[in-house]
Order: C-alpha cells, then sequence, then structure tokens
C-alpha cells in the first residue's frame, strides 16, 4: 500500500496567498510516499514545503517555475503501475484527452498525471488514466472559471489503485473516491 | 587576600558569637528548669549582649539574631507562666529594664512586652506604643533594624486590628496602624543611615549589604496589607500618604526603588487604581537615579491584569481616567529625567501602550495618542542608531498587530507612519515583514483603496530603494523572500465591488510602478492576475452601469493591464511579458474584445522575435502561443490567418529539427477546434501534418549523415498519433490509406540497420498499435471505421 499526492499549479505567490490551511492539516509529514507534481509551484519556498512531507518529490516543470531546472517529463514506477508526469502546457490542444492519451502512450505508463488547466478531472479508459490533479490552491486560470482548491491522494496496492479527491468547496473539505483495476501486470 | 582574610574573619566572630550564645543559653536554661527569674534574666542578658558586635555583615548577624530567637521563645514561655517565677508581668516589665546594656534590655522588654499584651492587663495600643519608641535608643543600622523587626515578629498577632482579640476599649485598628507605620518610619531612616556610615565601606558591599536587609523593612507594608481593618478610606486618607512621605523623604534611590515597588506588589490592585493620582504624584518627586520605568511599567502590568482577569472593572478605569493620569505622570517622569536616554522613554511607552492595548483596546484614540508622544519623543533627531531604542520601537509597533487582528484597524493609527518613519532602513524592512506576516496569519483583508494607500506607505521599504539604501547590502535570498512577501500580500487587496477594486488596482499599480527594475518581476504578476479576475467578474455584466461617471470596464483594465506588462521590458524580462501577454489576449477573447486580443497576439509575438534568443525558452514560448491560439474564438478570418501563419513560421524556424516537427504538427490544431462551432479545415490540418513528415524525415536524413544512423522513429510515431487523432474526429482528408503507409514506413524504419533502436519507441509504437487494436474492438461506427486499418 504506497500512499502518492498529486499537486500542482499552485502559482505562489503570483496567483495565490498560500496553500490552503485545510489541505495543510490534513497533510502530515511522513504518511505520504511519494508526491508528484505537475508544476508551477512556483517558488521555493512551495519545493520546501513538499520536500517536509516526503523526500520522494517528483516535479515537472510548468511554464511559471522560478527553478528552471525542472524536467518537463518524469515516469516513476510504484508496486504494479507506471506513472507519468508533465505540466501539460506542452500538449496542444490543452486539457484535450486524445492528445494526452497520445502521451500516456508515447511515455508507456498507465497513469498519466498532468495539469495545466486547473480543472480536476480523471479520465479512465482500456490503456490506463489519465489525471488531472486541478489547482491545490485554486488559482485563477484562462482556461477554467471558477476553480476551487483541489488535491489527488493515491493508494496504490498491488493492480488496484484507489483515486481520492479532496476539493475545497465553500470552505469545506469534500472527498470523492474513484476504483481503478490494472488487467495485466507491468512487463 | 585581603577580602579572604575578612571572611575567614567573619566566619570566626560568627562562630565565637554563636558560642556565647550556646554558652549563656546552657545556663539559662538551667536557670528556666528550676524556676529561677534572676538567674534566667542575667543569663539572657549576656546570651544577647552577643547581639552587640558590630563585626558582622547583616547575612551573618542574621544567623546569630535567629539563635538568640529562638531562645527567647523559651524565655517568653517562661515569662508567661507566672506561677513558675511568681512575678506579675507588670512588675517583670519594669524589672528587664535594669538590665545593662541597651540592646539587650530592648530584646527582653519586647520579649516580656508580647506577654503584658496577651495578658491584656494593659492596652495593647499603649504597650506597642512604649515599646515602639523604647526601640529608639538603639540607632546603631544593623542592629537596630534587627532589634524592629524582633519587636514587629512579636507583635504581628497582638495588633487592635477589627476581630482580633485585642481590639475594642479604645483600641482601634488606627492604632494598630500607627504602630505599623511608626516602626517602619523608624526601620526606613535606620536602613538608610547605613548609606552614610563609615567611609572606608566599598560602594558594592555596601549595596550588597543593604539589599540583604531591605526585606526587613518591607515587611511592615506586608504587615499593613494584612491589617483587616484597613479599608480603601484609611489607605488613601492615613496609609499611603504616610509611606509615600517616608519614600519622598528619605531622598535614598535604593529606599525609594525597593519601596515602590514593594507597596505596589503588597496592596490590591482595586486600591491603586484609586489612589492613582497620589502614587503617580510621587514619582516625580522621588530621586533622579531611581529606575522609574520598571516600577511604572510594573504598576501597569499589574493594573492591566486586574483588567484582564475581572472585566468588570473596566469602568472604573475610564471613571478614575486611568489612562490620562498613567500618561500624564510618564511625560513628567521623562521630562523630570532630562538626561534619560532614548530607550528610557521609549520602553515607557511600550509599557503605557501595552497596558493601553489590554485594558481599552476599543480605544484607538488612546492607542493613537500613546503613539504621537513617541513620535512627539523622536522629533528633530536624527534616525535611531541605538538598537535597545529600535527593539523598543518595533515592540511598540508590533503590539497593536498582534492585538487587532485585522490589519484595518492598525492602519486608522494617524501616527503609525509616522512613528515609522523614525526608524533605520534595515529595520523599517523588518517592520513591513512583520506587519504583512501579520496581515497573513490573521487571513485580513483590505478593501478600500484608502486603505491599501496606507498600507503601502507603511511597507514602502520593500515596495521601492529607500534614501541610504546601498545596492550591495540587498542579500539576495533576503530580497526574495520580501519580494515574494509584497506579491502575495497584493491578494489580500480587494473589494466585492468593481469601481473600489480598480482603484484598488490602480493604487497598487503605482506604488509598485517606482520599485524598479528588481522588482517588477515580482509584483507585477499578482497585479495582473488580480486585475484579469476583475476583468473575468465584469465580462459577465453588460455595458456601462448607470450612473457611474468612470464606469470599471474591461477594455479600461486591458489598457491599464498593457501598460503595466510593458514596464517589464525595463527589467529586461521578456519571457514573463510573453506569458502575461497571452494570459491578457485570452481574457480579452473571453470579453470578445477582438483587437484588444490582436494587440496583445501582437505584443506577444514581437517579443518572440525580438528578445527570446534562447533556443529551449523558444519551444515553450511558441507552444504557449500556439496553445492561447487554438483557444480563441473572436478572431475573424482575416486576423486569424495572420497569426495562425506567424505560429507556424515560427514553428517551422525553431532551431533543433524535432522541435520543429512537434511545433508544426501542435499547429495543425489551430486549424481544428472541436466545438460545434469551431473552425474544421480538415487540409489545412492535412497540410501541416504532412510538413510536418517532411521535416521528421528531413531530421533522419540529417541524422544519418552526422552520426551515420539516423535517430529513433519517435517522430513518426507521434505523427502517427497525429493522423489517428483526426481520423478519429472525422476529417475527410485523414484516409486510412495514409494511416497504414504511415504504420508500413514505420515497420520499415524500425527494420532498417541504419536506424538506431530505441526501447521507448518500441514501447510506443506498440502502444499505437494496442489503441487500434482497441478500437477497431469498440464496434459500432468507430470499430468500422477503424476496420480498413491493418496492423
Amino acid at each position: 500500500m504506497v500512499l502518492v499526492m498529486a499537486i500542482g499549479d499552485l502559482h505562489i505567490p503570483h496567483r495565490a496567498l498560500e496553500f490552503p490551511t485545510k489541505f495543510k492539516s490534513m497533510l502530515v509529514p511522513g504518511k505520504i510516499q511519494h508526491i508528484i507534481c505537475t508544476g508551477n509551484l512556483c517558488i521555493k519556498e512551495v519545493h520546501d514545503y513538499l520536500k517536509s512531507l516526503t523526500p520522494n518529490l517528483h516535479i515537472t516543470r510548468g511554464e511559471y517555475d522560478e527553478d528552471a531546472r525542472y524536467p518537463e517529463i518524469e515516469t516513476l514506477t510504484i508496486e504494479q503501475f507506471k506513472l507519468g508526469l508533465s505540466h501539460g502546457h506542452q500538449v496542444v490542444p490543452w486539457g484535450d484527452f486524445d492528445s494526452l492519451a497520445m502521451v500516456q502512450r508515447q511515455l508507456d505508463v498507465d497513469i498519466l498525471v498532468s495539469g495545466h488547466s486547473h480543472r480536476f478531472m480523471v479520465y479512465k479508459h482500456e490503456m490506463g488514466m489519465v489525471i488531472n490533479p486541478g489547482s491545490a490552491t485554486g488559482s485563477y486560470s484562462s482556461m477554467t472559471y471558477d476553480v476551487n482548491p483541489s488535491i489527488v491522494l493515491m493508494d496504490i496496492d498491488g493492480l488496484r489503485v484507489v483515486v481520492y479527491v479532496y476539493e475545497l468547496v465553500d470552505g469545506e473539505v469534500k472527498v470523492e473516491k474513484i476504483d481503478f483495476k490494472k488487467t495485466s501486470t507491468t512487463t | 587576600m585581603m577580602i579572604s582574610d575578612a571572611m575567614e574573619d567573619e566566619e570566626k566572630w560568627l562562630a565565637e558569637g554563636i558560642a556565647g550564645i550556646q554558652h549563656n543559653a546552657f545556663y539559662m536554661h538551667r536557670a528556666l528548669d528550676s524556676n529561677n527569674l534572676r538567674e534566667a534574666l542575667k543569663y539572657s542578658a549576656q546570651l544577647l549582649s552577643e547581639l552587640r558586635t558590630s563585626r558582622l555583615s547583616p547575612h551573618k548577624y542574621y544567623e546569630l539574631y535567629m539563635r538568640a530567637f529562638d531562645e527567647l521563645r523559651k524565655l517568653e514561655m517562661f515569662f508567661k507562666e507566672e506561677e513558675r517565677h511568681g512575678c506579675s508581668v507588670v512588675d517583670l516589665y519594669e524589672l528587664v529594664q535594669h538590665a545593662g546594656n541597651i540592646l539587650p534590655r530592648m530584646y527582653l522588654l519586647c520579649t516580656v512586652g508580647s506577654v503584658y499584651i496577651k495578658s491584656k492587663e494593659a492596652p495593647a495600643k499603649d504597650v506597642l506604643k512604649d515599646l515602639v519608641e523604647m526601640c529608639r535608643g538603639v540607632q546603631n543600622p544593623i542592629r537596630g533594624l534587627f532589634l524592629r523587626s524582633y519587636l514587629a515578629q512579636i507583635s504581628r498577632d497582638k495588633l487592635p486590628d477589627i476581630g482580633s482579640d485585642y481590639e475594642g476599649d479604645g483600641d482601634t485598628v488606627m492604632d494598630a496602624v500607627e504602630f505599623v507605620l511608626q516602626n517602619f518610619s523608624e526601620m526606613n531612616k535606620l536602613w538608610v543611615r547605613m548609606e552614610h556610615q563609615g567611609p572606608a565601606r566599598v560602594r558594592d558591599k555596601m549595596e550588597k549589604e543593604r539589599n540583604e536587609l531591605r526585606d526587613l523593612v518591607g515587611k511592615n507594608l506586608h504587615v499593613l496589607s494584612q491589617i483587616e481593618g484597613i479599608d480603601l478610606d484609611l489607605y488613601k486618607e492615613t496609609v499611603l500618604p504616610r509611606v509615600l512621605e517616608q519614600v519622598v523623604n528619605c531622598k535614598d534611590e535604593l529606599a525609594q526603588y525597593y519601596l515602590m515597588d514593594c507597596l505596589i506588589q503588597v496592596f490590591p490592585d482595586e486600591y491603586h487604581l484609586q489612589t492613582l493620582e497620589t502614587l503617580l504624584g510621587a514619582c516625580p518627586q522621588l530621586q533622579p537615579t531611581v529606575d522609574i520605568k520598571t516600577v511604572l511599567s510594573q504598576l501597569m502590568e499589574r493594573l492591566s491584569s486586574y483588567a484582564a482577569s475581572s472585566p468588570e472593572v473596566l469602568p472604573e478605569f475610564l471613571q478614575v481616567e486611568a489612562f490620562a493620569k498613567l500618561s500624564s505622570a510618564i511625560g513628567k517622569v521623562i521630562e523630570t529625567q532630562g538626561d534619560m536616554p532614548i530607550v528610557g522613554a521609549i520602553t515607557l511607552y511600550v509599557s503605557l501602550l501595552t497596558f493601553t492595548l489590554r485594558v481599552h483596546p476599543d480605544r484607538l484614540d488612546y492607542v493613537d495618542q500613546v503613539l504621537g508622544l513617541c513620535v512627539k519623543k523622536l522629533a528633530n533627531k536624527p534616525k535611531l542608531g541605538d538598537s535597545r531604542a529600535t527593539k523598543q520601537v518595533v515592540a511598540l509597533l508590533s503590539a497593536p498587530l498582534e492585538k487587532y487582528s485585522d490589519i484595518v484597524t492598525s492602519l486608522t493609527l494617524s501616527n503609525y507612519p509616522r512613528v515609522m518613519d523614525h526608524l533605520d532602513n534595515g529595520t523599517n524592512k523588518i517592520m513591513a515583514m512583520v506587519i504583512i506576516q501579520s496581515i497573513m496569519t490573521n487571513h485580513a483583508n483590505v478593501s478600500s483603496a484608502d486603505k491599501v494607500e496606507v498600507l503601502f506607505e507603511l511597507i514602502k521599504g520593500l515596495i521601492k530603494d529607500l534614501e541610504g539604501d546601498s545596492e550591495d547590502e540587498l542579500d539576495e535570498e533576503d530580497f526574495n523572500e520580501e519580494q515574494n512577501s509584497v506579491s502575495r500580500v497584493i491578494h489580500v487587496l480587494y473589494n466585492d465591488d468593481p469601481e473600489e477594486m480598480l482603484k484598488i488596482i490602480c493604487t497598487v499599480r503605482k506604488h509598485i510602478m517606482n520599485g524598479g527594475p528588481r522588482r517588477l518581476p515580482f509584483t507585477i504578476p499578482p497585479l495582473v492576475f488580480s486585475a484579469l479576475k476583475l476583468v473575468r467578474r465584469l465580462q459577465n455584466q453588460d455595458g456601462d452601469v448607470a450612473g457611474e461617471e468612470n464606469p470599471a470596464t474591461p477594455r479600461k483594465i486591458f489598457q491599464l493591464l498593457n501598460q503595466t506588462i510593458e514596464a517589464l521590458s525595463y527589467v529586461p524580462s521578456p519571457e514573463l511579458a510573453l506569458r502575461l501577454y497571452l494570459q491578457c489576449a485570452e481574457a480579452a477573447n473571453d470579453c470578445d474584445l477582438e483587437p484588444v486580443a490582436y494587440e496583445f497576439f501582437t505584443q506577444a509575438f514581437v517579443l518572440y522575435e525580438e528578445e527570446i534568443a534562447d533556443s529551449k525558452a523558444q519551444v515553450t514560448a511558441i507552444h504557449l502561443i500556439i496553445g492561447t491560439l487554438q483557444r480563441t474564438n473572436v478572431f475573424g478570418v482575416e486576423n486569424r490567418d495572420t497569426l495562425t501563419h506567424k505560429a507556424t513560421g515560427y514553428s517551422a524556424k525553431l532551431l533543433k529539427k524535432p522541435d520543429q516537427c512537434r511545433a508544426v504538427y501542435a499547429c495543425s490544431h489551430l486549424f481544428w477546434v472541436d466545438d460545434q462551432d469551431g473552425i474544421k479545415d480538415g487540409e489545412r490540418v492535412l497540410l501541416c501534418l504532412k510538413r510536418s513528415l517532411r521535416i521528421a524525415n528531413a531530421a533522419q536524413q540529417m541524422a544519418s549523415v552526422a552520426r551515420g544512423s539516423s535517430g529513433p522513429v519517435t517522430l513518426f510515431v507521434e505523427i502517427l498519433n497525429k493522423y489517428l487523432y483526426y481520423f478519429e474526429k472525422g476529417n475527410p482528408q485523414i484516409t486510412s490509406a495514409a494511416i497504414q503507409g504511415l504504420i508500413e514506413l514505420i515497420k520499415t524504419e524500425m527494420q532498417s540497420d541504419t536506424v538506431t533502436p530505441d526501447q521507448t519507441s518500441d514501447a510506443f509504437f506498440a502502444c499505437t498499435l494496442r489503441y487500434i487494436q482497441f478500437q477497431k474492438q469498440k464496434g459500432g461506427a468507430m470499430g468500422e471505421k477503424f476496420d480498413t486499418i491493418k496492423v
């Protein structure tokens, strides 16, 4: 059982003041094994905070990130799942599932995590899942109106992953659950 | 050497004294056992003679005294049992006065006096008066103090207090008060006299010895505070004036400080509140060297706690005008102690402010007044150099922030910015950070342009370079932290009303524009996004709001944004500016403002052409342009053509062939928007894909020439995927034959010797083929479509 948090598009300090306290109080150091971040933190302070939650921090570069050394793409394997990570501004049309599915095939991953649109989405298809964790701070997006802060937590266990999405609606945290099972093991 | 010699000697003398006491005590005990009064008196007098020594320091004398004290207790018990010695207490009282030396005589007299009062054969007040006056016979400070202390100890439970056994028949609480006050006065005089004794005394030693004795004097005040019969009136009319008289008149720094402090500690806060004027009136009359600040701070601290623990007494504070009195007293003290350093005065103001915030938090006028006093004190002086004074000023300014979680309250204090002006630049910035931190911790919201103006005035040290700032002082990490804080604070400046919000935005803009090139990259983005959020709110409103003279409109805001982002060219920050222009373009698109959107795209392209030279930056930039353009639908045919032409042109001109290839096939999406009324130009899509295919081919050829083997087939697989994308969407120009051809091409390339085998591209191709299989198996229209493709 491995806990992986997917998070991104915080845009601190350009578009948001801070990481929501309601989320912060949920996240205890040591509980989460991996954090995958789609990008646009944007400053070192946010990086350091995420690092304090777990040393296994994977970040890809967003177009506003202060640190230009983050990679464009990252892949990692957790239990029976191969995960791919990319911010998403590189994939035109932005937010288009079929274009993202191509990236998924290109990286040969079961789960592709991508952001940029600030809209939380989980798209399941025969070959895997595409997850957009939305914006952790609910910050302004030219693409999406009325963004609620959201983060995603994945509980990966063998061939099964349970995706929990936490959304801050009117000051309260709401949770939704999505199940996904792989049909075959990773070669 | 001399000191330790002296210490050794003292030890010796103390040992001798103790031995003397023990020796005589032995014989005294024998006399007591045999009920021999004469002998008992003789040996007790000898025992007490040991206390006549001048050789001991107070600390050592105390040890001797305690031994004697213990012995006197036994003697007292003997005196009480008249049947044992057969002498009436009246006679006893007379008998002991025959003792040779005055000190033993007085100790014995006090001891008998205790029994006398208990017997009630004479009024308590008479005995007490007699004793307190006769003690005058001992004028040596140390000996006198201990003697009177003895008197105080044994008389404690025999005072004619209300409800005590000794009250009544002319004996009243007044008598008790008189007795204690008199003993106190005499003891204080003795204590002060020590200061002037003996020329050979060293300063430190004197102070130490005096301090060792202070509790003996202070005990009297404690006793007074315990007298039940003293009510507020008695305290006000008699006790306080008499005590203060003694304190002021003794003109002794050590005594004054200690006794004022003692007074404040032992009597109830309720009394202090009601006698505030009298108490404070004594302060300027004290010696100038007395640390009156600490005394006043203590007093204010106690009163604050009093108010905090019993909120029902708050009206009393107002009624006695506590604030005004304290304020004026502090003023007088600062005035009379002319050479008080600045840190002293500020510390007093900090105490007063703390008091005010705890007792009268709703009286902002009082708070502002205190700040005003500080401003006056600092006026006409150069900027504070003394770091302790600076620390106190920072404490002064931080106090309201901590008390009032809503920053706006602190912003209304007119003297606040004036105090800040007196800080040096470094501290000014620190204070500005404290203010910002307070705003963020309390999730405050500043909602009017006026308040924003005040706030930015306060934090101006962070917003722009102040006079006297030197370039080299700026540590990069600190600077970044400062600017990120300013960035974040911009997000709490918010008002629901669009007009007011626009005013806020203009105010912020006005200030940050003075920040200089180092600050703009931090401060402009949050302002831009703040403005874009406002635009979004307004785009749902139609046209001009009736009755508004200068309504906030998206168009106006875009003008402002244009001018603002332009300033980034002075930094220069072309990549950031490009991104912001594109954000604005998309927002303008959503507002249906074609010319405005076109203008923003133009700006973005100009930056791309002229300022962005780094190839990696170009790749990102062109994708951002393509991505934004793909989403815009406001353009007419001509404008759209111009822009897409530019985009595809630049895509093809990127430095590296693979980048060119990818950018060009990304451009294909410019001609196909999946909406209902979106553009769906199948031909131009195909043109783009074919072009990217040509580039991919060229890339392969170049690689085989340059390196001897072609690169991996990834690009071809990507293009294949794009063909599949449009095929699925129903682009008639994309045929299954074309797709088939591409599949065959890839297969051939993969098997060719010249191609570098690559696991990733192999996996990619395999995935793609698997995907085609899935689609075939879907059945229905999709299945039919894909049926024509053979894998």
